[in-house]
């Protein structure tokens, strides 16, 4: 490692105290306790590890985390670029509170926003009454866990796709015009393209937030297994039993999930470089 | 009055026409609608059920409950967490800024998705890293329990979970804008002879204050209101390792409802009093924070 961060040649100090104070803490908070999650999984060994994770249980909660992370960031992708767009081009009264409003889900806790949601879309609750008297009920189902994934996901595709709205010269948009397209033409054909790049940055960072979120959902989940479990709570029940090896094998399932999503945002930054010259 | 005509024909003419580039009204109004009412549902309603279910019972009642035994002690902890894992971790952002623009190595981009890595990391499986490097069964955890200095269950442990999910908070306000800055300053205060804490001192701390104190802010928020991570190395031992989030979790699980609403609205005032600063400062200071930031 100290060869792969060789210093070129420079007259400015504090390289090695910098560097120095830098190495030292991400090996004490990232790379010493993960590394100590995949020796856990050596040492158990992978078949053992696939066993742990090959269980209807435990497949059921990986394939609910992630299949309702991706309709949430799906839902925020379309309501957050919208939100964007309303931020960057419209005026209207409150604008700047609604702005500063966006990034609530940031500032507010997740065992907060947790018993919020749930108080709020419980059967007795003010959305959730409405709900119920129209035969439906969304906290304790799978609709509440997708609730609190939206909300915690939420200023992500704003905050990524806000500043390129900001960036964009009308001129394109009225040489649009002027060469006869119409308002949604230009919006779909000259926009949206370069929307795209920011926007499929803040989809996948909802994504990869949601994926792992655990203080906001477990209130509002129910939490009954093989159908409103989630992954992360899988890991707490494994440790509670003190499990170890098998909240590792999870862990570790998850860890890899992270990984693949941190490599997608890098590939989709790489390939809007390439196209549009910046991110 | 020639000119004058000509003035109230543009005027007349301007109610008619409107820009190429731009949306007819009712659609305007209709994106605005449809921005605020999601907003208002998604954000504004979960905030103020939490105020709402507080007070339920009278003010009184709230402040009573902030008074108990648990909620003092879960507010000290939580301060205590906070005003250890915040300064390292500005400690921490600092250095690897400094490093990361000021110097020119192999691996820097390595480097920095290291620091990036808690960002996708679940904090469950963060809490779970901890507890296999730190736990008693451990290597490392065995000899620190038997010299007197648990980590899981107990203080170090919620502090290095704290510090793990804030972990790029504060490198990653200040790395876009000391890249912006340049090195050219510094260099020139190096001609002139200044020692390398003089440079950071009289130079570059100067013009990172704003997106510094940014970042810290963000890094407090996180720090105070963390629950995933803390939940899984702190044990919950109520009165000694229960922060402010988990102690909220143990009322509320008790159906003891104002108290946890109670906890819950002082930490959501807390979040509320950062999005205020937050904002002053990207109003303020929009030219010194992190290009993203400028809205």
């Amino acid at each position: 490692m100290a060869l792969a961060f060789r210093l070129q040649k420079s007259p400015m100090p504090g390289f090695g105290l910098g560097m120095g104070i830098t190495l030292a803490m991400l090996s004490l908070i990232v790379i010493l306790p993960v590394g100590a999650l995949l020796a856990r999984g050596i040492s158990y060994g992978p078949e053992a590890v696939w066993a742990t994770i090959n269980t209807p249980r435990v497949w059921a909660a990986l394939y609910l985390s992630f299949r309702l992370a991706f309709l949430a960031a799906l839902v925020n992708l379309v309501f957050g670029t919208l939100l964007a767009w309303v931020l960057a081009r419209y005026d209207f009264p409150g604008r700047r509170l609604v702005d500063a409003l966006v990034d609530l889900p940031f500032a507010l806790p997740t065992a907060v926003a947790g018993i919020a949601l749930t108080a709020l879309y419980a059967p007795n609750g003010v959305f959730g009454s409405i709900v119920r008297d129209l035969g439906g009920k969304i906290a304790y189902t799978q609709w509440g866990i997708l609730i609190a994934l939206i909300f915690v996901g939420l200023p992500f595709v704003t905050r990524t796709v806000q500043p390129v709205i900001a960036e964009i010269e009308q001129e394109v948009e009225e040489a649009s015009a002027t060469l006869g397209a119409g308002r949604f033409h230009t919006l779909r054909r000259v926009i949206l393209p370069l929307l795209l790049p920011a926007a499929l940055i803040g989809f996948a960072l909802s994504l990869a937030r949601a994926v792992g979120e655990y203080g906001s959902v477990i209130f509002i989940a129910g939490n009954l297994p093989m159908k409103t479990e989630i992954a992360p709570l899988l890991i707490v029940i494994k440790l509670e039993e003190f499990d170890y090896d098998g909240a590792a094998a999870i862990g570790i399932a998850m860890l890899l999930i992270s990984f693949a999503m941190l490599l997608a945002i890098n590939l989709i930054q790489i390939w809007s470089r390439r196209r549009i010259g910046h991110v | 009055m020639f000119d004058n005509a000509l003035h109230a024909a543009g005027g007349e003419k301007t109610a008619q026409w409107r820009p190429v580039a731009e949306e007819s009204r009712p659609v305007r109004i209709l994106l605005i609608a449809l921005a605020l009412g999601g907003l208002a549902v998604l954000v504004v309603a979960p905030l103020a059920v939490v105020f709402a279910e507080a007070l339920a019972r009278g003010a009184g009642q709230a402040l009573a409950s902030l008074a108990r035994p648990e909620a003092t002690s879960a507010i000290r902890l939580t301060l205590i967490v906070a005003a250890i894992s915040v300064p390292v971790n500005a400690v921490f952002g600092i250095a690897a800024a400094w490093t990361i623009t000021k110097f020119d190595f192999r691996g820097k981009a390595f480097l920095i998705t290291l620091i990036d890595l808690p960002f996708s990391v679940s904090p469950v499986v963060a809490g779970l890293a901890l507890v296999l490097l730190f736990g008693t069964n451990s290597l490392i955890g065995g000899w620190l329990v038997a010299s007197g200095l648990p980590v899981i269950f107990a203080l170090p442990g919620i502090v290095l979970a704290s510090i793990f999910v804030t972990f790029p908070f504060v490198a990653r306000e200040l790395i876009p804008v000391m890249i912006e800055q340049g090195r050219a300053e510094e260099e020139a205060a190096l001609t002139l002879g200044a020692s390398g804490w003089r440079i950071f001192l009289t130079v570059t701390l100067p013009n990172i204050k704003w997106a510094l104190l940014y970042g810290v802010l963000l890094c407090n928020a996180r720090a105070m209101g963390e629950f995933g991570a803390v939940a899984v190395v702190s044990g919950k031992i109520r009165g000694q390792t229960a922060t402010m989030p988990i102690t909220i979790e143990m009322l509320y699980n008790e159906y003891l409802s104002v108290a946890a609403f109670s906890l819950a609205a002082v930490l959501a005032l807390l979040g509320l009093l950062t999005l205020a600063l937050k904002t002053v400062l990207e109003w303020r200071h929009a030219d010194q924070l992190a290009a993203t930031r400028r809205h």
